[in-house]
């Protein structure tokens, strides 16, 4: 296993490569240019401009450019933002905590609704409840976020006048008030990713379930005479996620892709909303930092994948 | 206008039969800004209007917090590294300039203890000088005195060309700065300076910074000062937190220079999103105080107007939206570039075409249909009282007319209804950048060009490549490929000169310079050089004025461009705010120290 993780790492690092070869060419080939806003003020004299631009390397040849972001990322440098005027590690850590929080807890609420609906769905399929549920996935999955993020705000912000509809990081309370308002902004953005996700991975696991329900040894754990819920928990819930948790994993890249859009619309100051500023500004550092994470993201979550279906599921074996 | 009828108006305006605010209003309409009409009047010994507060606190703070919304988020808070006016309003809550400028383009005294002007002899005759009395006891947020050493610091701070500053500009024109005593410096200018208060004054440019924090840090270290990220100012508010690209917080500064004031005990200014759900939080839920720049349609503020909880403000400043005719020719090739400075437009050279184009833009219904209270048809060119008006200076939508004019010079329609002479058609590209009422305005000029057999074929580009400033990318508007083109004009700084530039010779944006020139329309007139050179060292603010107002009239008599609606400045306040007096001169915040609210 350790040899085919070591493989699988080193098979990683050209995939990289190419991946921040090709980032990089294409934002180097965008229009646009960081110091935009500098151009269309009468008030900067255009050398000011000029000097910004070769005080940054803007104006060197693209590989020369490539070389350099290369050999300062190897040193763990990654690189200058222009329009901050800080490093990029630092911006990035400053924005990871709130993408943590709302991302985790949008997939803790996705798992919460998704399996226990997923498994009822799937032991009465057809019935009532089921119906209900899949209608409900359905439109869950075909609704993207940014259309039901309006749609919350517009229900619960305007005209129920419930929740705030601006993510604020900083809060100046203490004690419970500061915990208060923090869920209170958090319900929004959560949910909407949350349930987003729980629609697809509801049904998901209905189909896992399905499968598992009518397999041989879950007849044979009831005729042992095992209570129901200790069957269900014990043999059907626990082999149906076996698909369920690698489909989650693999989700993981994407689910930081939804989130871009959910940041903008809640302003919660996450990585996304980071990386959409940044484009708008032209700011190349911190646009490629945050790109190629995203990209290392969905390297490492492939593998993360594979690894974990081999040891939730021990018939499956490395070579 | 004259310098005569100049004279007369500000003799108008001191036997009281013309209000202040009319007067600067007129000269706004006359294309210039407001604090150059302030000193006209100054000059000429008008006493000035100071604003007025309507809350007068015992005691400060008790106020509790302010929260603001910027729909572009602050990145930075060195006012000297300001990318944009969101930068520069979020240092402006730390630090504080010499002076601001109020509604009325007013010098307003922050951290100098009075204004300098030719009365009280702080401004040379010779405009070669100004001398700053500073405020005594001011400190700065670490408790150190903020004194003339500071002042001092600044200029060579921005100076050095290694420091990169972006607020260079104005300082550029300085030769020494004398420190008289702890608390006076005498600024001395190259030439004479009849504009002295461009360097420190205002938001933009004039913010001063601590010596004693950054001195360590000028030229090519000073991106490594660590009060770049952590300000310590002199202003209302003392820096609390700062997330780039998110978020600022400041709270009280206790020891602040003026008495009984901040009224709140903190400040939040929130970054990100769009300007239509910042109109919301304030104006229709109220969650926040005040939102900046709504770049939103009118009918859209008006109908969340309707609630009651806050209200939309807006004020005159100096954009505008215009559009700019090619001297040169955008389809013939030249040494490289198209728009040549060589070659010559080979319709739009004809005068008669231009005034048919002037004919044919509708700013009434560009007005009423797009912009509604958000652009004002710059009617001001003429609606200002007749006396006032230049003879050229007149805007008309009339096809007839158009129709007439092209008529009588040869211009014949074909059968496609194009009309065409010597076998070269009227049919021109029109390019504009991606924003929804730019393309509307685009529909409405070539409906109606369409009825004088004009045919307009409309472009739009996406704003991040019109407005970028790459020499290889055709599409931008520093290059202007084609022959007409439509953008806003941002005239916000307080002195004409540097805007005026735009028409001069010496500024023609050209491949030589990397297209980074703002001669943009590529025109040249001796006549156009000759005011603006004598403008700049002109010192009588009244005879100074009417050089501008020649130049803007040559600009409009020959047609180099085609002005649509004045932009104002558009902001979004809660009802239960007080005194948040806007000024289109100056950031946002320029009087955040005197803002309060009901309870």
């Amino acid at each position: 296993m350790s040899k085919y993780l070591l493989r699988r790492t080193l098979v990683s690092i050209p995939v990289l490569a190419g991946i921040s070869a090709v980032l990089f060419t294409i934002l180097a080939l965008a229009p646009g240019d960081p110091f935009e806003e500098l151009a269309t003020n009468p008030n900067v004299p255009p050398e000011v401009r000029m000097n910004l631009r070769a005080k940054f390397g803007l104006d060197d040849p693209l590989p020369v450019r490539y070389a350099r972001w290369v050999v300062s990322m190897m040193r763990g440098d990654w690189g200058f933002s222009f329009v901050s005027r800080v490093d990029v590690d630092t911006l990035i850590l400053q924005r990871l905590p709130a993408t943590l929080v709302v991302l985790g807890s949008a997939l803790l609420l996705a798992i919460l609704v998704a399996v226990p609906i997923g498994t009822y769905s799937a032991l009465r399929p057809y019935s009532i409840f089921d119906q209900v549920a899949t209608t409900l996935a359905f439109i869950g999955f075909s609704l993207p976020t940014f259309f039901t993020g309006l749609l919350f705000i517009l229900l619960f912000s305007i005209h129920l006048d419930w929740l705030p509809f601006i993510y604020r990081a900083d809060i100046g309370a203490t004690g419970w008030r500061w915990y208060w308002e923090h869920l209170r902004q958090a319900i929004m953005p959560v949910a909407v990713l949350g349930l987003f996700q729980a629609a697809s991975m509801t049904r998901f696991m209905r189909a896992a379930v399905l499968d598992v329900i009518r397999l041989d040894y879950v007849n044979t754990a009831r005729a042992k005479g095992l209570s129901e819920a200790t069957t269900l928990v014990k043999h059907v819930v626990r082999n149906a996620l076996i698909p369920v948790v690698t489909l989650v994993a693999l989700q993981v890249p994407g689910i930081f892709g939804g989130a871009i859009v959910t940041e903008q619309i809640f302003r919660v100051p996450g990585i996304g909303s980071l990386l959409i500023n940044s484009i708008l500004a032209n700011d190349t550092p911190v646009v490629m930092a945050v790109t190629f994470i995203f990209s290392c993201l969905v390297v490492a979550s492939n593998l993360a994948a594979d690894l974990l279906y081999g040891w939730l599921d021990p018939r499956i074996s490395y070579r | 206008m004259d310098e005569r009828e100049l004279r007369t108006l500000i003799d108008e305006v001191k036997s009281g039969r013309l209000s202040r605010r009319r007067f600067v209003q007129t000269m706004v309409g006359l294309g210039l800004t407001a604090p150059l009409a302030a000193q006209m009047l100054a000059s000429t010994g008008v006493a000035q209007a100071q604003t007025k507060w309507t809350f007068n606190p015992t005691k400060r703070g008790g106020g509790g917090i302010v929260k603001t919304l910027w729909w572009q988020a602050p990145t930075l808070l060195n006012p000297h590294f300001a990318n944009g006016t969101k930068d520069q309003d979020a240092c402006r809550i730390f630090y504080e300039p010499l002076a601001s400028y109020d509604p009325d383009g007013n010098v307003i005294p922050v951290l100098a203890a009075e204004a300098p002007s030719l009365q009280n002899g702080q401004v040379a005759k010779d405009g070669l000088s100004v001398t700053w009395r500073l405020k005594k006891n001011v400190q700065w947020h670490d408790g150190k005195p903020f004194t003339a050493d500071d002042v001092v610091f600044n200029w060579e701070y921005v100076m050095d060309p290694a420091t990169a500053a972006v607020s260079v500009g104005p300082y550029r024109d300085i030769v020494r700065i004398d420190k008289l005593d702890s608390h006076t410096v005498k600024v001395v200018f190259k030439s004479p300076t009849p504009f002295w208060a461009a360097a420190f004054c205002g938001a933009a440019t004039g913010t001063i910074i601590p010596k004693h924090l950054f001195q360590a840090y000028k030229g090519d270290k000073s991106r490594e000062a660590p009060t770049n990220l952590k300000p310590v100012g002199t202003g209302p508010y003392r820096f609390v937190d700062f997330k780039p690209g998110d978020i600022v917080r400041g709270e009280l500064n206790p020891s602040y220079h003026v008495p009984n004031r901040p009224f709140f005990d903190q400040i939040e200014m929130k970054g990100g999103g769009d300007a239509v759900s910042a109109a919301r939080a304030v104006i229709q839920t109220g969650e926040f105080d005040y939102a900046w720049n709504m770049q939103v349609e009118d009918e859209i503020l008006k109908r969340l107007e309707q609630g009651g909880k806050g209200r939309a403000d807006i004020v005159a400043g100096g954009n505008i939206e215009h559009i700019q005719l090619n001297t040169t020719d955008p389809w013939t090739e030249v040494d490289g570039e198209r728009s040549s400075a060589k070659t010559k437009h080979p319709v739009l050279s004809d005068p008669a075409v231009r005034q048919a184009l002037n004919l044919l833009v509708d700013r009434g219904s560009i007005q009423e249909e797009i912009y509604g209270r958000t652009g004002i048809a710059t009617a001001n060119f003429v609606n200002a009282p007749s006396r006032f008006v230049s003879k050229n200076t007149k805007w008309e939508f009339n096809a007839d007319k158009a129709n007439q004019i092209l008529e009588a010079a040869g211009w014949k329609r074909g059968a496609d209804g194009v009309r065409a002479k010597d076998g070269k058609k009227l049919k021109f590209v029109y390019q504009t950048s991606i924003n929804a009422p730019r393309q509307k305005t685009q529909a409405i000029v070539k409906q109606a060009c369409s009825k004088a057999g004009i045919d307009l074929e409309l472009k739009s580009v996406t704003a991040n490549v019109f407005f970028s400033s790459d020499p290889a990318n055709p599409d931008t508007y520093s290059h202007f490929y084609t022959d007409l083109q439509m953008y806003t004009t941002t005239m916000t700084q307080p002195d004409p000169q540097r805007f005026m530039d735009q028409f001069t010779s010496w500024e023609v944006s050209a491949k030589d310079n990397k297209f980074a020139l703002t001669n943009k329309t590529r025109w040249r007139n001796e006549e156009y050089d000759r005011a603006w050179k004598a403008a700049e060292t002109e010192m009588d603010p009244v005879k100074r004025a009417a050089l501008f107002v020649k130049m803007n009239d040559l600009v409009i008599q020959n047609i180099v461009v085609i002005p649509v609606v004045f932009r104002p400045r558009v902001a979004a306040i809660s009802s239960r705010m007080r005194d948040v007096v806007q000024s289109g001169w100056d950031s946002d915040f320029w009087a955040l120290a005197y803002w309060s609210k009901q309870a």
